[in-house]
């Protein structure tokens, strides 16, 4: 694989602290960080796509374009060690961590260069190195898995913070309210970050749940929650800094509501006809995560050339990924008998 | 550099479709994210966007064209700079079969055809047929010397503690475990040697703490998680099979999940139906899962020891009735037996009796009957039902030439099906009879008395079992 330029974590080491009231924002280096981060995920996504029309991808493929500020500006917020395990809608999530494009987009195509050989497919990646716990199937699964995940942070003392991501739709399983209560009981240092993007596939979410704001789904059980602007990445690291922190100290979990929206269908198979195309059109146009940190750069003095030149990058980035997603072989037939179980010592 | 643009798949058995409308036209800039076309399927309209930026320099398939095969060329784009080259280069062959009158079907059928010569191959390619690991090969079972009577429930507990003082990364979680000394008392005295910090209370919530507890041992972390009875399981059960047991192969080997359920299963005492039932067929389905079932406190205790040191998930099967039961038990501290190995309890050649868990006690004392009779019973002690002794239940069978097998859950689908199943592939033609299942009745558990001792097998039912196969009745 490609030494990973791409989407590197930034991490922040020392003591991570909310910034000092009045003064929310990132530096221009963060910020263009940020940016370039966020359109790896886009033009990813997009590429992703066009090979899933091409018929290189197959199965189920969720696109994250349109929610790209969330995972980034969340990222922001971590150090070495901090865990992040989401549902399938993950492309983004595993980019954000800094697992290599190229490993990411092989797995899409089921080639042996792909992050699980091939054997998971795009709903299941893992990278124990970068932090990056999956990648599950199962709607809602994920949330008391990122609990354990935290029960573990606790369990070796080591200060470290689990994001457990999961959408509108999850967050009516009834296990997400069985972790809400664990996490509680037990103070584990996890985000739970719910990424709203107003519908769980078809069905929106005034359809779906009487619970009208659903950062305050932890009241119950004495958890903080704020509802955030996730399509501005200013906005998700600034809370994603209060809520990391609040974990760190050991107060237990945290929960974000991150109003976000996806520009594509549920899956590449859904024509997305539950909701308008000027809807999807006004948050493309008034909303647009890169296209708000773009001007924000902008205004703030940065060169276009230094914008152009990070375009060409990620573009060279998704294009070398496609590459080498078409021409990484097919897992090896013993492939099939490997990792069912491990040998016991 | 120009590109071309395809037709797109938008599901994965879309072969064709209608381009219903251009939302470009020739000679229009567009950039990444733009809806350039819409295209209708039998199922959906579907919008188009575009990849690189360019100029719209020519459609090549006009709106309203319907049947636009799959990776068909549809447009050209200038400008982009390399990026959908590659959409060009290389297009895989479209699907292009069985579209025609009643196309779905006939593509359903075909696939049927597809897995079912799949499934073929698969057994032709491994006449050995086990997808599981190999039983660890062991001659005769060690002897580990000098023994003394202890109960199933301290064997449990004296395995834990065992295993805990060894590894200070086991863990117990469960519903009463800590302060409550365990619903039936098998963590009795944990708490007070290991604190709270390893023997956790956990809420009434199967879902949330089993999927808690296997996040935790994605970690390397190694809980072991007690179900108060394993009815209470099936409130978990997708964390089990679909996170526990999957995902090492789902991540190509990254993440292990080194995980112990355990607690009651099987049968308890006019409990009714939703508290009494055998879940060993359940798991034991699951390749990437270990299932193990004791009888004696000798197995409870090498066994436990055994799964909690596995690096895999392992479904610990335990049995209400035999936990005040005493057995024999080595005392030797560093006492454990291997997983997938079954026990030899009774040695005899006439018939072959295969049970596991409380139901060896059953086939033992049936045994003692039958030499009454004159008939010689070998009985066959699981302890392991997935990776499944096949070795060894092949060999005594070549034997004895007749099988009997015993379980409490229902023999639909049940342990006695697939012992059955490996000594036919395996030695057909050593049977001098047709094998016979003893197995609980195929209803759900009734309450009263006299009804649930009807549901369940009985010494007799083995006995005659035994007479039958050997046609002696």
């Amino acid at each position: 694989m490609v030494q990973g330029a791409e989407a590197a974590t930034t991490k922040r080491r020392g003591k991570a602290k909310a910034p000092p009231a009045g003064r929310e924002g990132l530096s221009q280096e963060q910020l263009l960080k940020a940016y370039r981060d966020m359109l790896l995920i886009r033009r990813f996504e997009e590429k992703a796509g066009q090979l899933y029309g091409m018929g290189l991808i197959g199965g189920f493929c969720h696109l994250y374009i349109g929610q790209e500020a969330v995972v980034v500006g969340m990222q922001l917020c971590l150090q070495p060690g901090d865990q992040v395990i989401t549902s399938y809608r993950d492309h983004g999530h595993m980019l954000a961590t800094g697992m290599e494009a190229r490993g990411v987009m092989a797995e899409l195509t089921g080639r042996s260069g792909g992050y699980s050989k091939g054997k998971g497919g795009s709903m299941h990646m893992f990278s124990r190195e970068k932090g990056f716990y999956g990648g599950h199937g199962i709607v809602g699964a994920q949330v008391s898995l990122g609990a354990g995940l935290a029960f573990a942070n606790m369990y070796n003392d080591n200060g470290n913070v689990c994001l457990t991501y999961y959408g509108d739709g999850a967050a009516n399983q009834g296990q997400v309210f069985e972790s809400y209560n664990l996490a509680a009981v037990f103070k584990l240092p996890v985000v739970f970050i719910i990424e709203n993007n107003k519908y769980g596939m078809g069905t929106s979410a005034e359809r779906a749940s009487a619970s009208k704001d659903r950062s305050k789904d932890g009241t119950p059980w004495g958890i903080p929650g704020e509802q955030v602007d996730g399509m501005d990445v200013e906005a998700v690291q600034a809370a994603g800094e209060r809520a990391v922190a609040h974990c760190r100290e050991g107060k237990g979990p945290y929960i974000l509501e991150m109003k976000t929206y996806r520009y594509r269908g549920h899956s590449m198979s859904d024509p997305a006809k539950y909701r308008t195309r000027e809807e999807v059109q006004k948050m493309r146009e008034q909303h647009d995560c890169i296209e708000t940190a773009r001007k924000k750069l902008l205004d703030s003095g940065l060169p276009e050339a230094e914008l152009k030149k990070i375009d060409d990058e990620v573009k060279r980035i998704v294009a070398d990924s496609a590459e080498f997603a078409q021409t990484s072989p097919e897992p090896d037939e013993s492939e099939l008998w490997t990792d069912i179980l491990l040998e016991a010592r | 550099m120009g590109a071309t643009i395809l037709m797109p798949a938008l599901s994965p058995t879309m072969t064709e479709g209608k381009l219903a409308r251009w939302l470009k036209k020739e000679g229009d800039t567009v950039a990444a994210g733009d809806i350039i076309a819409e295209i209708e399927t039998d199922k959906a309209t579907m919008e188009v966007e575009a990849v690189d930026e360019g100029e719209l320099t020519r459609i090549l398939v006009p709106e309203g064209t319907e049947g636009v095969a799959v990776n068909s060329p549809i447009a050209e784009i200038d400008g982009g700079d390399g990026g959908a080259g590659t959409s060009a280069s290389g297009p895989q062959e479209p699907v292009s079969n069985a579209i025609q009158a009643g196309g779905e079907t006939a593509e359903v059928a075909k696939e049927a055809e597809d897995h079912a010569a799949v499934a073929a191959k698969g057994t032709e390619q491994r006449p050995e047929t086990d997808a599981q690991p190999k039983a660890p090969a062991q001659e005769a079972e060690k002897d580990w010397g000098e023994t003394k009577p202890i109960t199933v429930r301290e064997a449990l507990r004296d395995a834990m503690a065992a295993e805990m003082r060894r590894d200070d990364k086991v863990f117990l979680m469960g519903e009463e475990v800590a302060q409550y000394q365990g619903a039936y008392k098998i963590s009795q005295g944990l708490l007070d040697e290991f604190g709270p910090k390893r023997v956790i209370d956990t809420p009434i919530t199967e879902h949330g703490f089993t999927g808690m507890a296997v996040g935790a041992a994605f970690t390397g972390l190694k809980p072991i998680v007690e179900f108060m009875t394993f009815n209470f399981s099936m409130q978990a059960i997708d964390q089990i099979v679909n996170s526990a047991a999957k995902t090492l192969y789902m991540s190509g080997g990254q993440l292990g999940c080194p995980i112990v359920f355990r607690g009651p299963n099987g049968a308890a005492a006019r409990v009714a139906a939703q508290h009494s039932q055998c879940y060993a067929s359940w798991y034991a389905h699951v390749p990437g899962l270990k299932v193990v079932a004791p009888w004696s406190a000798a197995d409870a205790k090498g066994l436990l020891r055994a799964a909690i040191r596995d690096p895999n998930p392992v479904v610990f099967l335990e049995n209400e009735i035999l936990y005040g039961q005493t057995f024999e038990c080595p005392t030797d501290e560093d006492f454990i037996l291997p997983i997938g190995k079954a026990k030899v309890e009774r040695a005899g050649k006439d018939v072959t009796i295969v049970a596991f868990s409380i139901e060896v006690g059953l086939a033992m004392q049936a045994a003692e009957k039958l030499a009454e009779q004159g008939i010689e019973a070998e009985v066959i002690n699981l302890r392991t039902i997935r990776p499944l002794d096949t070795e060894t239940i092949v060999a005594s069978v070549k034997k004895t030439n007749r099988l009997v097998t015993v379980e409490e859950g229902w023999a639909f689908s049940g342990i006695g099906c697939e012992v059955a199943m490996q000594v036919i592939e395996h030695a057909f033609d050593y049977l001098d009879a047709p094998p016979v299942r003893v197995a609980g009745l195929d209803v759900p558990m009734p309450y009263a008395a006299n009804l649930e001792k009807l549901a369940l097998p009985t010494i007799d039912h083995v006995v005659d079992a035994a007479k039958r196969v050997t046609y002696k009745k």
